[in-house]
């Protein structure tokens, strides 16, 4: 999209981002302490408390494949050992550092002060910063979430992560950034990571509404960023989701479809609920397969790897430890499969979807395992037609545009003969 | 009894896809039940403490054309799962009474959500392992976890277990893995008397059958090798690091051993060798196995390394302990983590002038051609130059 073509939030973004990145840059010299971790059960509002930046290396290499640099990256981690069958991310990551540790926009990322490895919902996390830790020789913090295995976090599950957060991961944050810890300022951010939620929320579910105001996996990508990242918890992302709830209740108003790669999508014949994550390195093409057949995703999984704030949750200053517990052991992929299949078939039927989705990717067996039952399983409660279509997050070497647009036609023909009421 | 009668019977029991041995020991007397458990590590000692039989699903080999395991799994995605799947699909694994699932990797975990899917009445756990450093938190979160399984399984059971039985279960898995550890010190300080093919088998055999007659075999076996030692040969030392899970065909063992390599060290059937240490019998039994676990698991790669240094020196201080000259990295294709782990153990090989070679496999694997002549050259390396 051009620059022309960008809503006003996502150029406030680019510049929240702009920004963030300038910042780590000069972090040696300002003396900003810097802690690595990921998305899902991210604890930025914890971090962020110890007046540390973070730094999220999934971002990073989903950013460096959007801009056609992953491919390179992966070449220097495969020739470094690293094996063609495993994650992208990682390799692309890596990849990175070897190359100098370039940001995606162009400036130096710091070395951390501190890995803080939440592994939640991905066994490669574990890995990965294991990795990192060999390549900077820094310390590193584990926080295990445990899995819901049973489709619920149960008492003991809660106490074992704030007990985590209170005996582990407040100290080496003390120890990290030189600071004492402050309940009182972590509150504070939990208040507006809440208050920023509760954006979140109403503009993904303005996608109930027809047209959908909103593209909920391609734009969510956009939507999410801020509080996915660095930003939740912070005044910045506050003020970024009140603009971008402004701007798509606007667009409610005036019955105004997303803006796409493909011009704004106001006539909408397909509405789908899509289970995976995208595709990275052919973003904008892989988008405009769907905005050009006119189909709009009204719901996604994808959306809800750093948080599951449609089913309710929200940050809460009242019990700040407990509800940092809470909120990693809600993230999409820590919750078993039959959770999954019940998340996908309320969507089906609250979004009113025409068909179900997954896009399932080489690099991510957290999501990628057991989604062929999934799909099985959602068409058979739903009563919706499903399609699967594969590539990677972020290698290029599996992304076939023809295939993936030829299975994307054929789906969106099954749609209509399915609407016209032809047996499919 | 015969060596090579143990051998024979390791290997029928081992290839029977059916678990023959199983359901006789069900049927044999009314009430009896089996509960399932995944690769890599599971608490057995519960499943038996409440007098049911433990029983470990590892696939099928090439022994089971894979028809509707392909439809559940993509094909990035190991070969383990699907052929699993496909033993419980052709209702071969319908004798079980429940199924544990220990977090292994994301597929292992994301399997127990197959299983809830499919079966929705069957008995599911996913035994999410103790990961973090700190042995008190650990120790606590692993015994919780152990409670709620004891509970789980006494009800499956018809009653829960009794502080007795939990120790008379731990007794037991004490008692067998003493012996697996003699058997292993056995084939590291004597190789040409204990081909790794037999103890894989001997092995593999033990998680399908009642823990005594497991016991009487290998004890038979060990008391078989010592009074028949056999020839002493000189071959390349290797480990086989990697194959923790998915496990690898026979026809690979037998490849590396006869292309010139004796494995000394192994990450085979990890789980019966998870517990390094005899586990306490006085007090808590719960407690006790929890403390075991964390205190005195063997450092793998299903497990978080706290030491930073710790990746690096693991593969050296092996080799030192199995007067190893070389390792073979031996992961199963697509296994998160075998591959993710293997730069950082290589490197930590490599660094100390351990010889090293890699390659992938799949249980299914029924050609070794290329294994033969990658573990010749490699035993050529190591006795003509000392390394590869």
């Amino acid at each position: 999209m051009s620059e022309s073509e960008k809503d006003l939030s996502m150029l406030l973004q680019k510049d929240m981002l702009a920004e963030h990145y300038r910042r780590l840059e000069a972090a040696p010299e300002t003396g900003e302490p810097v802690v690595y971790t990921f998305v899902p059960g991210n604890l930025t509002e914890l971090i962020r408390s110890f007046g540390a930046l973070p730094v999220l290396p999934e971002i990073n290499a989903l950013q460096s494949a959007m801009r056609g640099k992953s491919q390179g990256y992966i070449a220097a981690a495969e020739k470094a050992g690293h094996s063609e069958d495993v994650c992208s991310y990682v390799k692309c990551d890596i990849g990175m550092l070897k190359a100098g540790n370039v940001s995606p926009t162009g400036t130096r990322l710091p070395k951390p002060d501190l890995l803080l490895l939440s592994y939640t919902g991905c066994y490669t996390f574990m890995k990965w910063f294991e990795l990192l830790r060999e390549e900077y020789r820094c310390p590193m913090v584990f926080l295990q979430i445990p899995y819901q295995g049973d489709g619920e976090q149960s008492p003991a599950m809660r106490q074992y992560v704030a007990r985590q957060i209170r005996e582990s991961l407040i100290p080496a944050l003390e120890k990290a950034t030189g600071r004492a810890f402050d309940e009182e300022r972590l509150r504070e951010n939990l208040r507006m990571s809440a208050a920023a939620e509760d954006d979140l929320v109403a503009v993904l579910q303005s996608a109930k509404k027809t047209p959908s105001p909103i593209d909920a996996y391609f734009g969510a990508v956009y939507y999410v960023g801020p509080i996915f990242s660095a930003f939740r918890g912070t005044e910045e992302g506050l003020a970024y989701y009140r603009t971008l709830r402004q701007e798509v209740e606007g667009r409610v108003a005036r019955g105004e479809g997303p803006t796409t790669p493909s011009g704004r999508l106001d006539r909408q014949k397909y509405r789908l609920v899509v289970e995976g994550p995208p595709n990275w390195t052919h973003f904008r093409e892989f988008w405009r397969m769907f905005a050009d057949e006119e189909a709009v995703v009204v719901a996604s999984t994808y959306s809800k790897v750093g948080g599951t704030y449609d089913l309710g949750f929200r940050h809460d200053p009242a019990d700040p430890l407990g509800t940092l517990a809470d909120y990693c052991s809600g993230c999409y992929t820590n919750r078993n499969l039959p959770s999954r299949v019940e998340m996908l078939a309320r969507y089906a039927e609250e979004y009113r979807a025409d068909g179900f989705l997954i896009h399932s990717v080489k690099s991510c067996n957290s999501f990628s395992a057991g989604q062929l039952p999934m799909l099985r399983e959602v068409e058979r409660r739903t009563g919706i037609p499903g399609a699967f279509i594969e590539s990677d997050l972020v290698d290029p070497r599996y992304f076939s545009a023809a295939n993936l647009k030829n299975r994307l036609e054929s789906y969106f023909q099954m749609l209509d003969a399915r609407k016209a009421g032809v047996p499919a | 009894m015969k060596r090579s009668e143990i051998v024979d019977w390791a290997l029928e029991v081992s290839e029977d896809i059916d678990f023959g041995a199983a359901r006789r020991w069900i049927a044999d007397k009314p009430g009896r039940k089996a509960v399932g458990y995944l690769p890599v590590y599971a608490p057995r000692e519960l499943i038996r403490a409440c007098g049911m039989l433990p029983v470990g699903i590892h696939g099928a080999g090439e022994r089971l054309e894979i028809i509707r395991g392909d439809a559940f799994y993509q094909s990035y995605i190991c070969h383990l799962p699907r052929s699993v799947v496909e033993l419980a699909q052709s209702g071969r694994l319908d004798f079980l009474s429940g199924v544990l699932f220990p977090a292994t990797c994301d597929v292992i975990r994301n399997l127990s959500g197959v299983w809830q899917l499919l079966y929705p009445k069957l008995y599911v756990r996913y035994l999410d392992l103790p990961q973090v450093a700190e042995p008190e938190l650990a120790s606590d979160f692993w015994r919780e976890e152990l409670a709620v399984l004891a509970r789980d399984l006494g009800q499956i059971a018809g009653a829960p277990p009794s502080d007795a039985a939990l120790r008379e279960a731990i007794g037991a898995y004490n008692e067998a893995r003493q012996l697996i550890r003699e058997l292993y010190r056995a084939r590291r300080d004597a190789p040409w008397s204990v081909p790794t093919e037999e103890l894989y088998l001997l092995l593999r055999a033990g998680e399908a059958v009642p823990l005594e007659e497991f016991v009487a075999r290998a004890r038979a076996y060990l008391a078989a090798v010592e009074a028949e030692p056999g020839r002493v040969r000189d071959r390349a030392r290797v480990i086989v690091v990697g194959a923790f899970c998915e496990q690898p065909p026979i026809g690979l063992i037998k490849t590396i051993e006869r292309a010139g390599c004796f494995i000394v060290d192994d990450d085979f059937l990890l789980g019966n060798r998870m517990i390094g240490e005899d586990v306490r019998l006085d007090g808590d039994p719960l407690t006790n196995l929890a403390e075991a676990f964390v205190r005195h698991s063997v450092r793998n790669s299903t497990l978080y390394e706290p030491d930073p240094a710790g990746k690096r020196r693991l593969i050296r201080e092996r080799a030192a302990e199995a007067r190893a000259d070389g390792v073979l990295f031996a992961a199963a294709s697509f296994c998160d983590p075998a591959l993710l782990d293997r730069p950082m153990l290589r490197a930590g090989a490599e660094e100390a002038g351990i010889a090293c070679i890699a390659f992938q496999f799949a249980e299914n694997t029924g050609q070794f051609q290329q294994f033969r002549e990658q573990a010749g050259t490699f035993a050529d390396a190591i006795k003509l130059w000392g390394g590869a």
